[in-house]
């Protein structure tokens, strides 16, 4: 293993990481993936080296989904088969996208693999966000924002029928070939290899692929979570690149995030889990193209850029992925303080109409 | 149980789980070099990060669920 360089917390990098935890957890609570793009540059900023943090984040994340998957199965939102079986193709592949970064980095340098991350970012982001925010705005304005139901596409996934395939999931009531979902959890899983949030792919995959309601989907993306998350920290740990210091400040905060964020999705309408992952995902995708042009530039497919406008550019582009999860943190809290208002004047009215009512 | 008496065995609850969870990251502060030796070891020895993670996320889990009920912060009925 080359030499690595462990970094010295002191209070404030600590407390750094356990609010970035914390905001990151309540995403990731909420939506079953989400918080995790912002944590490795977070900890490459305090002078952590790449892989470390990217290691350091993986071993943060496989306890986290782990404490957000309990809690949501509490609620019955989760579905273990279904996460079990799209975590371990998600599985294959984590390992197919790592594989692909190594070839991409031997080949082009480390600015080249920084461009394909950020075009795999925009592209990803560009096309499924856009579609999951368009699908939030038609679903408020129809006014149908209370009920789900599954889409044509899901309807013929669910209609399609391969013998010796099939298997019963509980979440959407139906049996689905796993010729589906395999290849389904396969693309969480590059994706997280790529952009470190498979669940970019994966809870869009299971709402409007396989039919199930925003929550179930939510609550299962952690159970996918868990599977890649633990299978990515022993691949890294085996070759000792986990900085456990790190990775237990930020799940400190996380798991605060976690707990706070599911007991949110028991307050709030399931399209507004579909509204939080399209306004991150729209985010991230502009914080990404910012920097594009200055990989373009380094490479030199454009004319050089001024070292002033590239710093420029990439601390903007960071200012904004911080923004991203600020406001999907910020919708939640507000979504959830308006929620419990909503349930204690429900629960007053309750109260009143049980007194109110006459002794036969 | 009155209210009273069950508010003040989840609050017992929430302060034990707090003081474990405290504890262990005491644990990981002293002896920081040692674990950090330890867990950045590779081979076989990944068990030991993965362990921790575990009883970190068992212990730390039970204080955070433990803390947002004894603020009232609960799930919808």
């Amino acid at each position: 293993m080359e030499s690595l360089n462990f970094i010295q917390i002191d209070l404030v990098s600590g407390l750094y990481l356990f609010v970035v935890g914390f905001v990151g957890g309540l995403v990731s609570g909420f939506i079953g993936s989400g918080g995790a793009f912002v944590l490795t540059p977070a900890m490459m900023s305090l002078g952590v080296p790449g892989i470390v943090a990217v290691a350091s984040n993986m071993c943060h994340k496989f306890p986290k989904a782990l404490v957000g998957a309990l809690k949501r199965a509490r609620y019955g939102q989760v579905d273990v088969k279904m996460g079990l079986i799209m975590g371990l193709s998600a599985e294959g592949g984590v390992l197919t996208g790592v594989h692909f970064q190594e070839l991409i980095k031997q080949r082009f340098g480390d600015i080249g693999s920084n461009l394909y991350v950020s075009v795999a970012f925009v592209l990803v982001l560009g096309i499924v966000g856009g579609f999951v925010m368009r699908d939030t705005i038609k679903t408020y304005r129809a006014g149908i924002a209370e009920e789900e139901k599954p889409g044509r596409l899901a309807l013929w996934v669910q209609s399609v029928r391969i013998p010796g395939t099939m298997v019963y999931f509980k979440s959407i009531d139906a049996s689905v070939s796993i010729l589906f979902t395999i290849p389904l959890g396969f693309a969480t899983g590059l994706l997280a290899a790529t952009i470190a949030v498979g669940g970019f792919i994966g809870v869009p995959a299971q709402i409007y692929v396989l039919g199930l309601n925003s929550l179930m989907a939510s609550a299962t993306e952690l159970v996918i979570a868990f599977v890649m998350g633990l299978g990515g920290t022993i691949k890294f740990a085996w070759s000792g690149y986990v900085d456990i210091r790190l990775a237990m400040i930020i799940l400190a905060g996380s798991l605060f995030g976690i707990q706070l964020g599911a007991i949110g999705t028991t307050y709030v309408k399931p399209f507004v889990i579909k509204l939080v992952m399209g306004v991150i995902m729209l985010t991230v995708m502009v914080s990404r193209a910012l920097v594009i042009p200055v990989y373009l530039s380094q490479l030199e497919i454009l004319a050089p850029m001024d070292p002033g406008t590239m710093s420029l550019l990439k601390s903007v582009s960071f200012l904004v992925m911080i923004l991203a999860l600020a406001l999907g943190a910020g919708i939640i809290v507000t979504a959830l303080i308006q929620g419990r208002r909503a349930a204690r004047v429900e629960a007053a009215r309750d109260a009143l109409t049980v007194t109110a009512k006459p002794i036969a | 149980m009155s209210a009273d008496v069950q508010n003040f065995h989840d609050f017992r609850k929430t302060i034990l789980w707090g003081i474990l969870s405290i504890g262990l990251y005491a644990l990981l502060w002293i002896f920081e070099k040692e674990i950090l030796t330890l867990t950045t070891h590779g081979r076989w020895l990944f068990i030991v990060p993965v362990a921790i993670a575990f009883l970190f996320s068992f212990v730390h889990g039970h204080f955070t669920a433990e803390f947002w009920d004894s603020l009232g912060i609960q799930a919808k009925k």
